[in-house]
């Protein structure tokens, strides 16, 4: 079995965001970058399975600029076989990831994709159904666990009020949750081997995808602030504010 | 031209959060005599369609009653909206689990662009949403023939109540979809309110220490407010509490007229789904802590002598009150 798990670059998640000034968008020079950590957990995920004896080949994609190889490299030091980066430094909404992560997936012939079931920064929470739905294979969302048995996942997902189990035949898509599992760190030395694994180049035209936005960005602004309140010396003085100051209790 | 909101419900209620979404829906609909349809799918789904046509701002509820319907399935629902997406310009859902799973594949089926977790609407086009866990807000505008939208339903207020509606049957033909099937399901039945509409939340964190403390002291405090309880990721990681109780950019999104923090730092990623609550109550023993930048009332100290106290001070105060 193969596994195609895509992986983003993005703002790390310690990053205290800020938004420009001309509010052009966020400022994201000098700032550190990582791989999402939802795609750190479908890694691991993957290797995993391999380590099973599920999985024989787990290869790693990313969209986005020069600089997603860094990302790439990382999957490849915690395990991943070999590496596809497709290079833009386009902006690329969900549809036009999932167009591209199909053209791939059609070329890769994977049992099984497991992408993140968001990217923290932009929050969309999309790829990988509109990958699924491009595909028409089924998905399997907010994953908390998955067990891949003859020729099916048994996908646990995260839900409204507690979670469901469903069933899907494979080819599949499964988006995971952080709860799924703790992703390893890659050791030294297998640093230094990930170095020499195949990562190959291709661009979105290789794959007939346009790239263009269909949502324009009009403006990024700061949400409204909160500011800092009072410190009441004891939970009686608490109960008398709340009570007379907000009347929510 | 029309828009349609898809129904989130259990097969025996209708979410509130649905309620929600059909005021953005409304919002968007600002033109005169925009419609807005209502779909509920399901199987034994008359009483949430009864439920949904008397929701002020509806102007139709369809009817898709058929066991493809029946395990809320991604597949056969998404395959439903977009064999009846032609007289819609807007397709609209809440941004629960179920909403989340279902529009990017209406979307992506119907070629066009998702916008994920609005909470504003500018015009029938062009919404706000936050990204980067809530530290930006961006303005979007939508340049697809057709969009499908997330509603973020903290954003918004329950539609009220209104004149009953025509309720209809959806014309359900046959769809390709591929397959999956319901295992089962392990949902929490609760007497307690719905963490995303409650009106007052006490949220615990890793200071809890363990799950029978958690119990032990954030469950009464909020028995005696009437309160929906919810955690951080690391309370919920180390076992404290259910993984639906988990508040923030990865977990649920409140705003609660009052939401109380026992033991949470403050995380970025924990203030993104709480930091629009009207009132925030911050209790930890780090003075320095990032939570009492948010928190309208701060209170210095040990947890576990402070939750009794406010119980107790809350239960003088209803006593003197009755
Ligand atoms: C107009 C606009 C401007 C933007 N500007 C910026 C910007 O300046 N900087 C910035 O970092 N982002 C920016 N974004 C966000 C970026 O383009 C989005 O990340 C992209 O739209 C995908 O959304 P997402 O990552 O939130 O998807 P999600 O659906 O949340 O991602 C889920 C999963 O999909 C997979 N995935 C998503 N994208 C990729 C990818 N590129 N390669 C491989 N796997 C992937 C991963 O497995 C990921 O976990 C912008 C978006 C828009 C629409
Ligand atoms: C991709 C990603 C997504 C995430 N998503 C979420 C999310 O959705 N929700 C979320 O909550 N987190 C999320 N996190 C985790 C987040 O970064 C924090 O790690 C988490 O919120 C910390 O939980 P906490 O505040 O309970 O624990 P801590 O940060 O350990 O804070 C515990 C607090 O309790 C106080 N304390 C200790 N003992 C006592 C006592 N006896 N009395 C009073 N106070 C006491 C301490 O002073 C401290 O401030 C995410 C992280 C990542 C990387």
């Amino acid at each position: 079995m193969r596994i195609l798990v895509p992986v983003k670059r993005v703002v790390d998640y310690n990053v205290n965001v800020r938004v420009k000034a001309d509010g052009s968008g966020v400022e994201l020079t000098n700032v550190k970058m990582s791989m999402n950590p939802f795609d750190e957990v479908s890694v691991e995920a993957a290797l995993r399975l391999k380590e099973a004896g599920k999985a024989s080949e787990i290869v790693v994609v990313s969209i986005g600029p020069a600089k997603a190889e860094d990302t790439l490299r990382t999957a490849l030091a915690m395990g991943a076989d070999r590496a596809i980066l497709v290079e833009t430094d386009d902006t690329i909404e969900p549809l036009a990831v999932a167009k591209i992560l199909k053209s791939v997936a059609e070329a890769e012939k994977p049992d099984l994709v497991l992408t993140g079931k968001q990217a923290i920064d932009d929050d969309s929470n999309q790829t990988g159904q509109m990958l699924s739905a491009l595909l028409g294979w089924p998905q399997g969302t907010f994953a908390s666990d998955i067990e891949i048995a003859d020729g099916s996942a048994v996908v646990v997902r995260e839900v409204d009020g507690g979670s469901r189990t469903i069933r899907i035949a494979l080819p599949a898509v499964v988006t995971t949750d952080l709860r799924l599992n703790e992703p390893r760190y890659p050791s030294l030395p297998n640093i230094m081997k990930a170095k020499k694994k195949p990562l190959e180049r291709r661009t979105p035209g290789d794959f007939g995808v346009t790239t263009e936005p269909r949502l324009i960005v009009m403006k990024t602004e700061e949400p409204s602030g909160r500011k800092a309140g009072v410190i009441v010396a004891s939970a009686q003085e608490l109960v008398q504010r709340l009570s007379a100051e907000t009347g929510t209790i | 031209m029309a828009i349609l909101l898809v129904v989130d419900h259990d097969n025996t209620s209708l979410s509130e959060q649905t309620a929600k979404a059909l005021t953005a829906a409304s919002l968007i609909g600002d033109e005169a005599g925009t419609e807005i349809h209502l779909l509920v799918a399901g199987e034994g789904v008359t009483a949430i369609a009864e439920r949904a046509a008397r929701l002020a701002g509806a102007s139709k509820v369809l009817v898709a009653d058929d066991p493809r319907y029946t395990d809320g399935l991604a597949e056969p629902l998404a395959a439903l909206v977009v064999s009846l997406a032609d007289g819609y310009d807007t397709i609209v859902a809440a941004a629960t689990s179920s909403g989340k799973d279902v529009m990017p594949r209406v979307a992506a089926l119907l070629d066009v662009s998702q916008i994920s977790e609005i909470t504003e609407v500018l015009d029938r086009v062009t919404f706000k949403r936050p990204v980067y866990a809530g530290n930006a807000v961006q303005t979007v505008r939508s340049t697809d023939a057709k969009r499908a939208i997330t509603v973020r339903t903290s954003a918004f207020a329950v539609a009220s109540e209104g004149p009953q509606v025509p309720i209809v049957p959806a014309t359900t033909g046959q769809h390709q979809y591929p397959a999956s099937s319901l295992v089962s399901e392990q949902l929490a039945k609760s007497e307690r309110p719905d963490l995303t509409s409650a009106k007052v939340v006490v949220a615990g964190g890793r200071a809890l220490g363990s799950a029978e403390k958690f119990n032990a002291t954030i469950i009464p405090l909020a028995d005696r407010l009437g309160a929906a309880v919810g955690a951080s990721r690391a309370a919920v990681d180390a076992g404290y509490a259910p993984n639906d109780w988990q508040v923030g950019q990865t977990g649920k999104i409140v705003a609660p007229d009052l939401y109380i923090a026992c033991g949470i730092s403050g995380a970025i990623q924990h203030l993104a789904g709480m930091k629009d609550s009207k009132v925030i109550v911050a209790i930890n023993q780090d003075s320095e802590a990032p939570i009492f930048q948010v928190a309208d009332y701060g209170l210095v100290g040990d947890l576990f002598e402070l939750l009794p106290e406010l119980e107790t001070a809350l239960a003088s105060r209803s006593a003197t009150k009755s």
